[in-house]
C-alpha cells in the first residue's frame, strides 16, 4: 500500500503531462503520423477550455456521489471511515466544481460575450457549489458532536441536486451548449479521445488527493483523541 | 496562445496548486503536534 501511493502519482503526473499536451496541441504530423486535436472552426482556440472544463464537472459530479454514499453509510451505521470519506469527497468535490465556475465564464466571454448569464445549468451548478461550500463550512465550524450527522443529513439533500444539474440542459432551454454525449450531438473522435484522457488522469489526480487528504483527516482525529485522553489524565492530577 | 485559453487553463492549475499547498501546510501542523505529543 506504501509503495502503490508513488507509483500511482508518477502515473497520475504523466497521465496529465500527455492529457494538457494533447488538450493544447493543433493537428501536426510527424513522421507520416497525425497528433494533435483539431481547432474548433467557429470558437478557434477557446473552445479546448472546454477539455479542461467538462472533465473537471464529470469528476465533481463522481465525487459529489461518493460524499452521498459515504454519508447514506454514516447515517446507517455510524461509521467513522464513512465520514472521513465523505468530508474528503465534498473537499475535493469543491476543489472540483470551483475549477467548473471559473472555466466557464473564462469561455463564454470570448463566446457569448458575456461572463457569466444567470441561464438554469449556471445557476443551478452555483448552488451546488454553494450547498457544498456550507457543508464544509458546518464541517469547519460546528464544535457539536452531532456534527457529521447533521452534515450528513445536508450532503443527502446536496446530493439531490446533482442529477438536476446534469439534467438541465435536457430540462429547460439553456444557453449552455448541448450535453457532449448522449445528447443527440456528435463529437470528432479526436476530440472525443483527448476529453477521456483529461478525465482519466482527473480521476486519477482526484484519487490520489482523497487519498491524501483520508490520511491526513484520520491521523487528525487520533491525535485529538490523543489530546482528549491527555487533558483527562492531567484534570485529576491538578484536582489533587 | 489564446489570452482566453491561457488564463483558464492557469486557474486550473493555481486552484490545484493552492488546494495541495493548505494539505501540505495541515500536513506540517499535525506533524508538529505529533511530536509535541510524544515529548509529553
Amino acid at each position: 500500500m506504501k509503495r502503490a501511493f508513488p507509483i500511482l502519482g508518477i502515473l497520475t503526473a504523466i497521465l496529465l503531462s500527455y492529457a494538457l499536451c494533447m488538450a493544447l496541441m493543433p493537428v501536426v504530423h510527424i513522421w507520416g503520423f497525425t497528433v494533435g486535436v483539431p481547432t474548433e472552426q467557429t470558437m478557434g482556440d477557446v473552445q479546448r477550455i472546454f477539455y479542461y472544463h467538462v472533465p473537471s464537472a464529470w469528476t465533481a459530479f463522481i465525487l459529489f456521489t461518493i460524499n452521498f454514499v459515504a454519508s447514506i453509510v454514516y447515517l446507517a451505521r455510524r461509521k467513522p471511515a464513512a465520514d472521513i470519506v465523505a468530508l474528503t469527497s465534498a473537499e475535493v468535490g469543491v476543489v472540483f466544481c470551483t475549477i467548473v465556475l471559473v472555466t466557464g465564464p473564462i469561455w463564454a466571454r470570448p463566446v457569448w460575450g458575456i461572463w457569466w448569464t444567470w441561464d438554469m445549468r449556471l445557476t443551478s451548478t452555483l448552488v451546488l457549489w454553494l450547498i457544498y461550500v456550507s457543508y464544509l463550512m458546518l464541517r469547519r465550524f460546528s464544535a457539536s458532536g452531532q456534527t457529521p450527522l447533521l452534515a450528513a443529513a445536508l450532503a443527502v439533500l446536496g446530493a439531490l441536486c446533482v442529477p438536476f444539474v446534469y439534467f438541465s440542459i435536457w430540462f429547460f432551454r439553456t444557453q449552455h451548449p448541448q450535453p457532449v454525449m448522449g445528447g443527440g450531438g456528435s463529437i470528432d473522435p479526436r476530440m472525443l479521445h483527448v476529453l477521456l484522457i483529461n478525465w482519466l488522469a482527473f480521476s486519477c489526480f482526484a484519487f490520489l488527493v482523497c487519498w491524501s487528504r483520508y490520511r491526513l483527516e484520520k491521523v487528525q482525529r487520533e491525535v485529538e483523541q490523543a489530546h482528549a485522553l491527555e487533558s483527562l489524565t492531567e484534570a485529576p492530577r491538578s484536582m489533587r | 496562445m489564446n489570452g482566453y485559453l491561457f488564463a483558464a487553463y492557469a486557474a486550473v492549475w493555481i486552484i490545484h496548486i493552492a488546494y495541495l499547498a493548505t494539505l501540505v501546510s495541515r500536513y506540517s501542523r499535525l506533524k508538529r503536534e505529533i511530536e509535541e505529543l510524544k515529548k509529553k
